[in-house]
């Protein structure tokens, strides 16, 4: 890099040099308003957008409001919204779906996005082409994905089941990936992992090349074998990235709304219905905003509470 | 580039021919396999409805462009001896759709809904990457009380479900005549994509040396003009990529879309899924619009997806 300063700066300002420090407070602000002037608009944004419409649905949490009959006079309930949920049995089979798509995801995401890192990270020849081609899935709208995907698992026209049959030599019209109960959540598991093993691919090769190429050149003296330089290099200096991207994508499939919605719509029954699906019932479907409120909250201080404690535990593993 | 790319041919750390070769050969069979459904999207925009929907699936056809056709107009059925009686058909895509006694209606919704995915998230990629750089700026320089705690809180903004937030956004912006507005939907997604942008850019800034402003401060610029001067031209890669970022997001976001805009500001992403054929989703249209943008983010993506990605926490 080279240093862009102002060519005449150098030389015409020398005489001026000892009496910057005062020409600076004339004619600008001082550093301590120009960095509230430059976070304010953004704090003030998510005040605005996050943070107030927050406090304002904790407030309608405690009430009984119902949009679609919102001329009823809001009615506070205290704590009522909280205990039907907490004691809601199909809201509880609705988290641990959800908690299987998303432990299910991320461990399948991260097996192949490292592996597909590792092997890249070997710097094959055109190794650059095929990893754009790879990064191809993650580019798309999920909800749009989640749609196509309707179309490509269909058991006669699709030629999803078609492909499953040429290798198993199952009648592709004898099973539905989006239609059976058994088949449906790894389903949704399936298109995830393929749209989402690239992010983590890229996360990981990002740890792999900050590791100095001078530890493996001294392993290499030492003739370490390339099994004890992936468990005691590779791995260790790579985990602050690994854990990164598990953070990333449990957040994101935890929120999971657009692609699941747009395949499967929870079904059938409510076998893929998230947690986020339900929620969007609640809201918007039946307009019961109080208990979507509630619920709402309820998932957010589990996430914020979950991720907190886990951002410890990376700060933890980066500071070794 | 990257620290592996500066080795020279003959380092000891260089993979020998065969580990590349079986290396290069696992990522191409992944990647084909991969790509197969979106090659199969591709393929089906070209597709005539009936070949779209045929049993079993074809791969090879007769390439047709009504799936564009059908995309941009509306079309009414008619009788044969209704169509018999009108003048010739001129254009190409008249005659395409009259071999399906139909005849263009008028033109359908989706260049409205384009130019209202481009102007949110253009208007929200401009906004974000502005906020962001000033605030990534100032939490890079200067000392701001509790700093931590305020990019974490500006992070923790992302953990909510767009499902929850969409309530008191949909009741708040009901109140402001927001719902369904470019405004509205600009505001929003601005305020989703800040807090990527405040934490990306942030990374991209606190690697540019600070001895260049000091040095620019000295000579008697302001702390303005060393930014403009300075710190942005150093910093534009970084701001380049946290903008492609932020466009994905708008371009591809559904939740929000969907819960709060039902006309005038719909996006791209919800009324996609509902572009009807005769007897269910008309797929070759459905592809034709998927297949759109996909090629242009990519290539614009390429060499900055992997410091984008992780907050800018590779070093060069």
């Amino acid at each position: 890099m080279t240093a862009i300063i102002h060519p005449d700066a150098s030389v015409d300002r020398i005489g001026e040099q000892t009496s910057s420090r005062v020409a600076r407070r004339g004619r600008g602000l001082s550093d301590h308003g120009i960095a509230w002037l430059f976070v304010t608009p953004t704090i003030a944004l998510l005040l605005a957008i996050n943070i107030f419409p927050l406090i304002w649905m904790i407030r309608l949490s405690f009430t009984s409001l119902n949009l679609s009959m919102s001329y009823l006079p809001l009615r506070f309930v205290g704590l009522d919204n909280y205990a039907d949920i907490l004691s809601d049995e199909d809201l509880w089979v609705r988290l641990q779906t959800t908690a299987q798509f998303v432990i299910s995801t991320v461990v399948l995401e991260m097996l192949i996005g490292f592996g597909l890192a590792l092997l890249i990270n070997r710097q094959f020849r055109s190794h650059s082409f095929w990893t754009t081609i790879i990064l191809l899935p993650m580019m798309l709208s999920p909800a749009v994905v989640g749609n196509f995907w309707t179309l490509l698992f269909q058991p006669q026209i699709g030629p999803f089941n078609y492909v499953i049959s040429l290798f198993t030599g199952i009648p592709p019209s004898s099973f539905s990936m989006t239609g059976e109960v058994a088949l449906a959540p790894w389903t949704i598991v399936l298109v995830d992992t393929w749209m989402w093993a690239p992010y983590v691919m890229l996360i990981c090769l990002a740890g792999l090349r900050s590791i100095p190429d001078y530890i493996y050149e001294a392993a290499e003296v030492d003739r370490a074998s390339s099994w004890r330089q992936f468990w005691s290099i590779t791995l260790p200096m790579a985990l602050p990235f690994l854990m990164l991207a598990v953070l990333f994508r449990a957040i994101e499939n935890f929120k999971m709304f657009d692609m699941v919605n747009l395949l499967t719509s929870g079904g059938p029954g409510s076998t893929t219905e998230l947690v986020s699906i339900t929620l969007k019932r609640a809201a918007f479907e039946k307009w019961r905003t109080g208990y979507s409120s509630a619920l709402a909250i309820i998932l957010f201080v589990t996430v914020f509470g979950a991720a907190n404690i886990y951002v410890k535990a990376l700060n933890r593993v980066k500071q070794r | 580039m990257t620290a592996a790319a500066n080795t020279t041919a003959h380092s000891i750390v260089e993979a020998s021919p065969r580990v590349k070769t079986v290396a290069g050969a696992l990522v191409i069979i992944y990647a084909v396999v991969a790509i197969l459904p979106l090659l199969w999207i591709a393929v089906t925009a070209f597709k005539s409805q009936s070949d779209a929907i045929a049993y079993p699936p074809k791969v090879i056809f007769q390439p047709t462009l009504e799936g564009y056709v059908n995309l941009f107009t509306v079309r009414t059925r008619q009788t044969p001896d209704f169509i018999a009686g009108l003048p010739p058909a001129t254009t190409w895509y008249d005659k395409l759709v009259r071999k399906h006694d139909m005849v263009i209606a008028g033109p359908s919704k989706v260049v409205p809904r384009f130019i209202n995915s481009l102007v949110i998230g253009f208007g929200s990629t401009f906004l974000a990457v502005l906020l962001g750089t000033l605030a990534a700026y100032a939490f890079s320089r200067f000392r701001i009380p509790l700093a931590d705690d305020l990019l974490f809180f500006i992070l923790s903004t992302r953990m909510m479900p767009p499902v929850a937030v969409a309530i008191p956004i949909y009741l708040m912006y009901r109140q402001l005549n927001l719902t369904d507005t470019w405004t509205g939907m600009i505001l929003l997604y601005t305020a989703v994509n800040v807090s990527l942008a405040v934490w990306l850019l942030k990374g991209f800034i606190d690697e540019i040396p600070r001895e260049y402003e000091e040095a620019a401060l000295v000579d008697g610029y302001t702390r303005l003009q060393a930014l403009r001067k300075v710190v942005l031209p150093q910093a534009v890669t970084g701001i380049a990529a946290t903008a492609i970022f932020c466009l994905i997001f708008s371009w591809n976001e559904y939740a929000f879309a969907v819960l709060l805009t039902s006309g005038d500001a719909q996006t791209m992403p919800p009324f996609i899924p509902f572009i009807i054929g005769e007897g269910g989703q008309d797929w070759p249209a459905v592809a034709a619009a998927t297949t759109l943008p996909i090629v242009l983010f990519t290539i614009l993506l390429r060499k900055h997806l992997l410091r984008g990605i992780t907050f800018g926490a590779v070093r060069k």
